[in-house]
């Protein structure tokens, strides 16, 4: 199921690309505004979670997983270049959960690792805030992964797909419309860090079981889809 | 012994057509897919290389079908036509990876590497390479696994006269060892030098197939459109149109000259200028009015 010579392709596609100075950049931003915060008005649990949760889990996780997601495969198929793994005895679903696998490891490294050092230097774990957000970028980062990944195989548009929804429908809608929230990563993925904080530092408008079938459910499906999608895919010649 | 067969397949995008119900035959030797721009030879490549599928009609590769079937990429070498590669990696690491993909490794893609003659610039990123150097390593990679099946869209394309002769000897010497080769152009000439077996497609359609004697033939046959001018218009017309060789001609006032439609071409070449010396005429013009290519694959689709 896992192809190291298509994980390393992808790895190298990924990481050498302009791009992926956001990669840098977001985290980098993260962890400047925490350490301001700190400095600035010494520990807090309940600023450390408006970060963590406003800027790191809204913003940070879902706009590299965009990056990662739709570029471990998109600009492949955009230029041509996938007709390299496409024309190989490899199961077109190998090279989908392969890319997969190198999206979610991207996204973790770039945003729960960042997220987990500024609940650090926040408030240095006070609540289990640090770690409860840390979780909720993991998991984020898994379905992330999966969704824009599937994106950018069926679409060539997938970055600016991938930025509306991020930026759009997670963080805008999520905050005006009660019913937008049920049907949002980030909120499935508080479901898991209100419950390692408790207190009520941390809140979700889903129930745990809910987030998690949903998670699951979304990834598994995501990823079946474009595995089939790269099977059907064609390349039209310059014709 | 692997051959390649094309079985009453069609391929519409849209509204348009682009092949246009083909059934062919590829087998070992070379065997060159000649038809102008836009003529749907490289929707017909995509088809046999799994990358697009027929909306009627069966491809299959010695029975198996090709589209959606990974396996036949063992017995398939592709060399496309796009240019784009991993460009951030070097020669050596491009056509490793693509040896690892086949399940062999550095010693195979070694191997490829020498046979296109690309040794020495291995080691710089493919992003520096010029159009001949991507060609060589496009075709190290579909080499890799030493495939029974090579299929390459324009290979030619871009190439120096050197880099041309060298791809060709290498194709040559592929088809003579018994391997189903099939390459598209639209150079006749590129064809000609290098197929045993020509296949011309023409606005989607199979046009004609057979040796390249037999195409060229076809192509010479046709009739011929000159546009001539002389000392004695009138007087060539008189002379020329007695003999069987000229179906008509036309005194054209505008350019000043006479419009011929010879049909038949050798006979022609012959009678023109002996015509004109037996009656002391002298041509100050002879210009072939219709050589383009595509008038040429016109008539061949006509026919």
């Amino acid at each position: 199921m896992y192809n190291p010579t298509v994980a390393r392709l992808t790895y190298r596609a990924l990481l050498g690309r302009r791009r992926a100075l956001i990669l840098f950049l977001l985290p980098a931003m993260l962890l400047v505004i925490s350490a301001a915060i700190r400095v600035l008005n010494g520990a807090d649990d309940q600023a450390a979670s408006d970060v963590l949760g406003g800027f790191a889990l809204a913003t940070m996780v879902p706009l590299i997983g965009v990056i990662a997601g739709t570029g471990a495969i998109g600009p492949e198929i955009d230029d041509g270049s996938i007709v390299y793994l496409l024309s190989k005895p490899v199961k077109r679903p190998t090279i989908i959960f392969t890319k997969l696998i190198v999206a979610i490891a991207v996204t973790m490294a770039f945003s729960a690792v960042p997220t987990l050092i500024a609940g650090f230097i926040l408030n240095g774990n006070g609540q289990q805030v640090a770690v409860a957000y840390t979780v909720a970028a993991l998991v984020a980062s898994i379905t992330y992964s999966a969704l824009f990944l599937l994106l950018g195989t069926v679409s060539r548009h997938a970055v600016v797909i991938g930025l509306v929804y991020a930026l759009v429908w997670e963080t805008l809608f999520g905050s005006l419309i009660a019913g937008a929230r049920t049907l949002s990563v980030q909120q499935w993925a508080l479901a898991l860090a209100e419950k390692v904080t408790g207190d009520g530092l941390v809140t979700s408008d889903v129930g745990l079981t809910t987030a998690v079938v949903l998670l699951v459910a979304v990834t598994v499906t995501a990823t079946w889809f474009a595995g089939q999608k790269l099977r059907r895919l064609t390349l039209a010649g310059e014709e | 012994m692997t051959t390649l067969h094309i079985d009453h397949v069609s391929r519409w995008f849209g509204n348009v057509v682009a092949v246009n119900d083909v059934s062919m035959t590829v087998g070992p030797g070379v065997t060159g897919l000649l038809g102008p721009n836009g003529a749907g030879k490289s929707t017909l490549i995509n088809m046999m290389g799994g990358f697009l599928d027929p909306s009627t009609g069966a491809v299959t590769l010695d029975g198996r079908t090709i589209w959606r079937n990974e396996s036949v990429y063992r017995d398939i070498g592709v060399v496309p036509e796009r240019e784009a590669m991993y460009d951030f990696l070097t020669g050596r690491e491009f056509v490793v990876a693509n040896a690892e993909l086949q399940g062999l490794g550095a010693k195979e893609a070694q191997r490829a590497l020498a046979t296109v003659e690309m040794e020495y610039a291995q080691d710089r990123k493919v992003s520096t390479y010029s159009k001949g150097m991507r060609q060589r390593v496009k075709m190290a990679s579909a080499l890799v696994h030493d495939p029974s099946v090579l299929l390459l869209d324009e290979p030619f394309n871009g190439m120096d006269p050197r880099q041309r002769m060298q791809l060709m000897d290498l194709l040559r010497r592929m088809g003579a060892d018994g391997r189903t080769v099939l390459f598209s152009s639209h150079i006749l000439e590129e064809v000609e030098q290098l197929a045993s077996h020509i296949e011309v497609i023409v606005a989607g359609r199979h046009a004609a197939s057979g040796d390249f004697r037999k195409i060229r033939r076809l192509m010479t046959d046709r009739p011929h459109r000159y546009l001539v001018r002389s000392s004695d218009d009138r007087a060539l017309a008189a002379a020329l149109i007695a003999d069987p060789s000229t179906a008509g001609i036309e005194v054209d006032h505008a350019d000043g000259g006479l419009r011929i439609q010879a049909v038949d071409f050798g006979r022609f070449t012959e009678l023109l200028p002996k015509v004109a010396r037996e009656r002391g005429i002298r041509l100050l013009t002879v210009s072939p009015s219709d050589e383009s290519l595509e008038s040429v694959f016109s008539y061949l689709v006509a026919a």
